[in-house]
């Protein structure tokens, strides 16, 4: 039933093309008003919308199957595990997985790269070694690194990028040596919209026997991922961008090496054993996963990927490629426009400063037309000082954004002109 | 609903524009620096006080329309005035931009400064416009450390 697995198989055939009107039917807040103007929703890289779907997913957990998990031998409390469980494999098939036990549920990308940073990093870093992230790197993927430097007194080296925002591969190569422990890179940058060549940096990685944790909290939204073609040895993201609930995420990890690290958190449900002298943990992936989890996140998690599992990948990648064509093409032309962010490889992202108009007076004046779009540092600091700016505007597109939204965004940015001049 | 235009005012866009006071005071005996890290906004803020009287305010830095006319309206309105009367305008400004203002008979006390009125209506701008102010208390207390609005 589907209260056990949270699946919306069965709730549609297949689609073979996109019919963005048909799948915006789907997302109930798209027909939301914005101070009497239709909800114009730019701000995807933040976080997406819910399909019906998934709302419906999480109340029919809470109304019909709320127990929990791995405990109780009653009906209500199988039934919430096998639903978690399902959610588990479906993540493990969404990134190709060898195993389910490779996925270990958490609150997010950010307390992912914690996990890892903490029960990896501390376990295998040693003085002297050395973690590179990039230039273009959220600062979650900068400080949990930096802690560990700071705790283990190792150095953190940067990838440096070019004025479009791609990373310069040559000058990875001479980061990289012996002392290289950790590559942390994203796959998908939220601020620029760079599309990271992941493959090759986990490629040189390994070379030096270095581990990687690729970010996907920007790229599983918008691309196939496939962890073995990858080779990635940890892949994290957040199920809150992919159309899913907030407060639940994922680390994929190698087997090999979540079975070599220590536990990240300590309590109920990560253990086998407990007595006053010693415990023996669990299992993967419950060794990572102490407490009661967000079981209705992770079903939500799980229809979230049932839902983008039953549409047209490909046909969706083409038609977001083209929307940001058009929106980089139509806030282009506005004038006195520079666009931040301009590698050859972009997805969904389009950031920019005007001339003489600060990203905030931006923000505002957009938004009283409707048009929500993010302004600020993105938690991207160090890419706003390589780019010598405070703040950019950001649009970031999902399949549900349409051309005639990027025409509206085009019509308040020119009310923006008209207002500050 | 209130119009951008409550918020955008003529007097803001013009102290935008072309901000006063604009630079470092070479006289100054006091200063502190402001930063919203949210946004961005950076400012420092400059004041040459003697015998508790501010005699003149400069200020420098990047940040928006709004917190760039509040600190350009700020350092024209404060010269000539007490210490004790800048403490006091902070309090009655800060309450203005909160729409908190209890006696609004206050208001005429804030005379050009009323323009940033509207911000009330935006709860994310608030910090745009207090910014500066921040500074300048920091500033006339002689905390040399530089304040956040976070």
């Amino acid at each position: 039933m589907a209260i056990a697995t949270g699946t919306v198989e069965g709730h549609r055939p297949k689609q073979t093309s996109f019919e963005v009107e048909r799948i915006r039917e789907d997302f109930p807040i798209l027909k939301r008003k914005i101070r009497g103007k239709p909800l114009i929703y730019l701000d995807n890289a933040a976080t997406s919308q819910k399909p019906q779907v998934v709302i419906d997913a999480i109340t029919r957990y809470y109304s019909a199957a709320n127990a929990n998990i791995h405990r109780g031998v009653h009906y209500l409390s199988e039934q919430a595990t096998a639903a978690y469980e399902a959610a588990r494999a479906k993540v493990r098939a969404h990134l190709n997985a060898r195993e389910d036990r490779e996925i270990i549920f958490v609150r997010g990308t950010t307390e992912a790269i914690n996990l890892v940073a903490y029960s990896y990093g501390r376990k295998h870093v040693k003085k002297g070694d050395e973690i590179i992230v990039s230039a273009m790197e959220h600062h979650s993927n900068i400080v949990p690194w930096q802690m560990l430097c700071e705790e283990k007194g190792a150095r953190l080296r940067v990838i440096p990028m070019n004025d479009d925002g791609e990373l310069l591969l040559d000058e990875y190569e001479k980061l990289l040596g012996p002392h290289t422990r950790i590559v942390a890179v994203n796959h998908v940058s939220n601020a620029l919209g760079t599309v990271n060549p992941v493959r090759k940096i986990i490629e040189m990685a390994h070379a030096h026997g270095a581990r990687v944790l690729i970010d996907g909290a920007q790229s599983v939204p918008h691309l196939p991922v496939d962890v073995q073609d990858l080779d990635s040895d940890f892949y994290v993201f957040s199920g809150h961008k992919v159309f899913g609930p907030t407060g639940i995420g994922a680390v994929y990890g190698k087997a090999s090496l979540l079975e070599s690290m220590p536990p990240f958190m300590g309590g109920g449900d990560m253990i086998r054993t407990v007595t006053f002298e010693k415990t023996t943990y669990n299992d993967l992936p419950y060794k990572f996963e102490a407490g009661t989890p967000y079981i209705a996140g992770g079903i939500g998690l799980g229809t979230a990927i049932d839902y983008i599992g039953q549409l047209d990948l490909s046909a969706i990648a083409a038609y977001e490629h083209d929307l940001l064509e058009y929106a980089t093409r139509a806030v282009s032309g506005l004038g006195g426009i520079r666009i931040i962010g301009t590698a050859r490889e972009k997805a969904s992202v389009l950031s920019f400063v005007m001339d003489g108009v600060h990203p905030h007076d931006i923000g505002t004046i957009v938004d009283r037309e409707g048009v929500a779009i993010r302004t600020g540092h993105h938690c991207a600091q160090p890419v706003m000082k390589r780019f010598g700016i405070p703040a950019t505007a950001r649009a970031s597109f999902a399949f549900y954004n349409t051309k005639e939204e990027v025409d509206a965004l085009v019509r308040a940015l020119l009310k923006v002109r008209e207002i500050i001049k | 609903m209130s119009d951008l235009g409550d918020l955008y005012q003529q007097v803001i866009l013009d102290h935008n524009r072309s901000p006063r006071n604009f630079g470092k005071l070479a006289d100054a005996n006091r200063q502190a620096e402001g930063y919203n890290p949210l946004c961005g906004d950076h400012f420092t803020v400059y004041l040459k006080v003697e015998n508790g009287v501010i005699q003149d305010v400069g200020f420098q830095g990047s940040g928006c329309a709004i917190s760039k006319a509040s600190s350009s309206l700020m350092s024209a309105f404060l010269k000539g005035k007490t210490q004790e009367e800048a403490e006091k305008l902070f309090q009655t400004f800060h309450e203005m931009v909160m729409g908190k203002l209890s006696e609004p008979e206050r208001l005429e006390s804030l005379g050009k400064l009323v323009a940033l009125s509207g911000v009330c209506d935006y709860p994310a701008r608030v910090k745009c416009a207090s910014l500066a102010w921040h500074a300048m208390i920091a500033a006339l207390k002689g905390e040399s450390r530089e304040v956040s609005t976070e």
